[in-house]
């Protein structure tokens, strides 16, 4: 895995440190970037294409090493919660076609070699936490975008990880499948207490979901702006209709402009 | 609709098949050609039941030989193409000298392996070095294809050389493999019956090919018919019998076992 990991005693979830990465055919693709989460936080990355947060959080994950600096990330908050620390959900839905939902949801678990019994207890509580457990015998091209993207999701908690890394995972959907999960989603982080880091291209989505917005400018991709979102917990609907979410967006928003109204931006 | 439409596709050929039929059986009469210059399909049905005897123990044994040939082919191009998939060095090495197996035509082979082995062992060879090349390369094909996402999902959560293998190398490249299969069927029975008639003029054989070379020499023309109708007949019991197992298999899940919607 990437760097060395955090102290327990630390409050920090994430920590990226003077971070850069120079790919191999010399495309600076992000940094140098400092961030911090902290534990239990939900931050979005909002930019534009190639403003390389994707890459953030492929670093964080282990995915893909620095090119300089360090990556610090917490490691379990006990032993028994077994498994792995983070849970990574991707763009695309990403399931094995040829596996059942329920055998999709156990690949984490196979992997770390868990007992049949133990692993069962745990999807079956995996999909319930995302209202899959009628599907389970399904089969990935039998569900909708929507559904897919739950048994992504519920293959990231399955192993309970601390910290839950999502790459646009909903980008593809349609708004209102879009607005369900959000909801979902902000249900799940409030339950389980973990956190989020959610990369994201929609400000709506960003200010809906998160306590800190922090906003990327590309090439090479750094922070140009950081937002708190305060309002009183938990968000239900009414948040986003309220005035205070519109004043939120369009303040995101201006902080976006220079990213698409610059000379060189495509 | 569409099921007057699938048995229009059924119909159509089967009516082509009986009128070919009917009018070979009218040129031979009305001609009146003789059976050892072209036999009609009445000639030929009867040859097949009186000479059943001796023809479906050839049939058998050229089938066994297909049946082994195919298996070694199986084996052995699955169990290359995983080595050249583990290993960079050993594809580079070894790869060349598939594609020059397969290239150099198994008929020319043939009949030097006929000096250096046994009869039914060459036999064996000439129909795996036919067949293996498709599997090997169809296999390598689907090994490479697996999603990007997937094989990062299982790095990331820890998975070995072999749990990657098992759980996402083999099952996404599985369509690939029974594709390979599918035409490694039919290929291991060109290869047996390929040996069979370099082997065939040592006159030591007795598959179906080797009765058509015998039959010739004898001027048993209907024969040759029979039996010749008897291998067309076994390469579409395997073609179907790999195709069935292919739809069986993939039928839950892949793109080419599903039916197409509206």
């Amino acid at each position: 895995m990437a760097g060395p990991a955090l102290s327990e005693a630390d409050a920090m979830a994430v920590r990226l440190g003077d971070v850069t990465k120079v790919y191999d055919n010399g495309v600076a693709a992000l940094g140098p970037l400092d961030l911090d989460v902290k534990r239990g936080e939900f931050v979005s990355l909002l930019g534009p294409s190639g403003c390389g947060k994707s890459t953030a959080l492929r670093l964080i994950a282990g995915l893909t090493t620095p090119s300089s600096g360090v990556v610090g990330v917490s490691q379990p908050a006990n032993e028994t919660r077994a498994g792995h620390a983070i849970g990574f959900v991707f763009q695309e839905p990403t399931l094995m076609p040829w596996a059942s939902v329920r055998d999709n949801v156990r690949l984490p678990l196979k992997l770390a070699g868990m007992p049949p019994t133990e692993a069962d207890r745990r999807i079956s509580e995996a999909l319930a936490q995302v209202a899959l457990s009628e599907f389970a015998a399904a089969y990935p091209r039998e569900l909708s975008g929507g559904m897919k993207m739950r048994v992504s999701l519920a293959r990231a908690l399955v192993t309970r990880p601390d910290i839950l890394l999502m790459d646009e995972p909903f980008a593809a959907l349609d708004e209102i499948t879009r607005f369900r999960l959000n909801n979902d989603l902000l249900e799940l982080w409030r339950k389980l207490n973990m956190t989020v880091i959610f990369v994201t291209h929609s400000v709506f989505e960003s200010v809906y979901l998160s306590q800190r917005v922090v906003v990327m400018s590309s090439r090479p991709g750094r922070v140009s702006a950081e937002f708190r979102i305060d309002t009183p917990e938990p968000r239900v609907e009414d948040f986003r209709m309220s005035a205070s979410y519109a004043a939120y967006c369009r303040e995101v928003s201006q902080a976006l402009v220079p990213s698409y109204s610059g000379p060189t931006s495509v | 609709m569409s099921s007057s439409r699938d048995f229009v596709r059924f119909l159509l050929p089967v009516v082509v098949l009986a009128a070919g039929i009917a009018l070979w059986e009218l040129v031979v009469r009305v001609n009146d050609i003789q059976p050892y210059v072209l036999p009609g399909p009445s000639a030929v049905f009867q040859t097949l039941v009186a000479d059943w005897p001796v023809l479906s123990e050839s049939l058998g044994v050229t089938l066994l030989t297909t049946l082994e040939g195919f298996i070694a082919a199986a084996i052995g191009g699955v169990a290359l193409a995983l080595l050249f998939n583990q290993s960079k060095w050993l594809e580079y090495s070894l790869f060349p000298y598939a594609v020059i197996l397969q290239v150099t035509p198994v008929i020319a082979i043939a009949p030097l392996l006929l000096i250096y082995l046994q009869q039914q062992t060459a036999v064996i060879v000439c129909a795996w070095i036919v067949a293996f090349f498709p599997v090997l390369s169809n296999t390598t094909l689907g090994l490479n294809s697996v999603d990007r996402n997937l094989a990062g999902l299982f790095s990331l959560y820890g998975a070995s050389r072999l749990q990657t293998l098992r759980y996402l190398k083999l099952p996404a490249a599985l369509p690939y493999i029974l594709g390979g299969l599918r035409i490694a069927g039919g290929l291991s029975l060109i290869g047996a019956v390929v040996a069979e008639i370099a082997a065939g003029t040592a006159g030591a054989g007795s598959g179906l090919a080797f009765r058509i070379a015998e039959s010739g020499y004898r001027l048993n023309i209907p024969r040759m018919f029979a039996a010749l109708l008897l291998l067309s007949v076994a390469g579409i019991v395997i073609y179907g019998l790999l195709a069935l197992i292919s739809h069986l298999v993939l039928r839950r899940w892949h793109e080419s076992a599903l039916r197409k919607e509206n």
